[in-house]
């Protein structure tokens, strides 16, 4: 883990995950986490919003215990070109988080089981994870689920989103 | 009143640990510690706060610092918040003389009988290199700002 003193919020790199329909900027970028009840109810009101919007990670283990392993997951299915459709599976139903339930969930996306399961403890996959968590933190990002629009922070569900 | 300004030696002062010994400004000599004030076990913020700040616990103590929440609550309240969080970082009660010791810091808010959402970094001699207190508790110091404390003191 590097430095977590105050930087910028990076601006938007190939690597970060764009999600939602539409085409443009995304104006949004949101720090989230899959077992945050509130990220979820973020999550329905952006999709319904049909805009773009930037999706990274900030699983926080003693807030949310399998956070970390579902954004790994997430991830692991990004290798095999389906992290969208993993993201939206675990916003779908946060209580089944539990390995058993991710492998299900993988095997629903038609994901190489096996690849997958590898690839989601791979340090590859957890340092993609910790990089979103750091530059959140370093951001000043505390809690999920925390928007940056034009580089405003705001914390929560925003009641206009 | 607010927060102990950076240059001032630690007050004298008396909280309770976890197992009802006292805490005192001795406890501070030799190490470097942060001191996060928060209003009330149990309450919404202060749990995305202490439970941020476990996240990166080994990176605090890898820059030699150590933790600990202050607040007014009873030291009974407090351990059983700490197990509700699941988190490791002690926590001190200042619980009676009910805020004397956030008195002495300049974070207790009188009308609501808690102290304030404020952070008190404290060097090794006892003397306060950094302090931060929020605009009103609802304001969350993000674990990057006590970083940033710690990598000024270099």
């Amino acid at each position: 883990m590097g430095g977590l003193g105050s930087a910028p919020l990076p601006p938007l790199t190939p690597e970060d995950h764009v999600l939602g329909d539409g085409s443009g900027e995304p104006r949004l970028i949101v720090y989230a986490d899959y077992e945050c009840p509130y990220c979820a109810v973020l999550e329905q009101r952006l999709v319904r919003a049909g805009e773009p919007w930037v999706f990274r990670h900030f699983p926080v283990r003693s807030k949310h215990p399998r956070a970390w392993a579902a954004a790994c997951a997430a991830e692991a299915a990004g290798l095999q070109g389906r992290f969208g459709e993993m993201h939206a599976s675990l916003y779908a139903d946060q209580a089944r988080l539990e390995d058993p339930h991710l492998w299900e969930r993988a095997r629903a996306l038609d994901l190489d089981v096996e690849r997958f399961d590898a690839d989601r403890r791979s340090e590859a996959v957890v340092a993609r994870v910790r990089r979103d968590f750091e530059s959140g933190v370093r951001a000043g990002v505390v809690t999920t689920p925390t928007l940056f629009e034009q580089g405003v922070m705001r914390a929560g569900v925003p009641a206009d989103t | 009143m607010s927060v102990v300004e950076p240059g001032t030696p630690a007050p004298d002062f008396k909280l309770r640990r976890e197992d009802y010994s006292r805490f005192t400004r001795e406890d501070l000599l030799g190490r470097t510690t942060v001191l996060v004030f928060y209003p009330f076990a149990f309450s919404a913020v202060c749990t995305d706060q202490l439970n941020l700040y476990e996240e990166v616990l080994d990176q605090f103590t890898a820059q030699g610092a150590t933790l600990y929440g202050v607040s007014c609550d009873s030291v009974d309240a407090q351990r059983a918040f700490k197990e509700k969080l699941g988190i490791t970082i002690e926590q001190l009660s200042d619980w009676e003389p009910k805020g004397a010791t956030c008195r002495a810091f300049g974070v207790y808010f009188e009308k609501g009988g808690m102290p304030t959402r404020a952070l008190v970094m404290i060097g090794p001699d006892g003397v306060v290199q950094w302090s931060w207190e929020g605009e009103h508790p609802g304001v969350l110091p993000g674990a990057n700002l006590i970083f940033d404390a710690l990598a000024a003191r270099e």
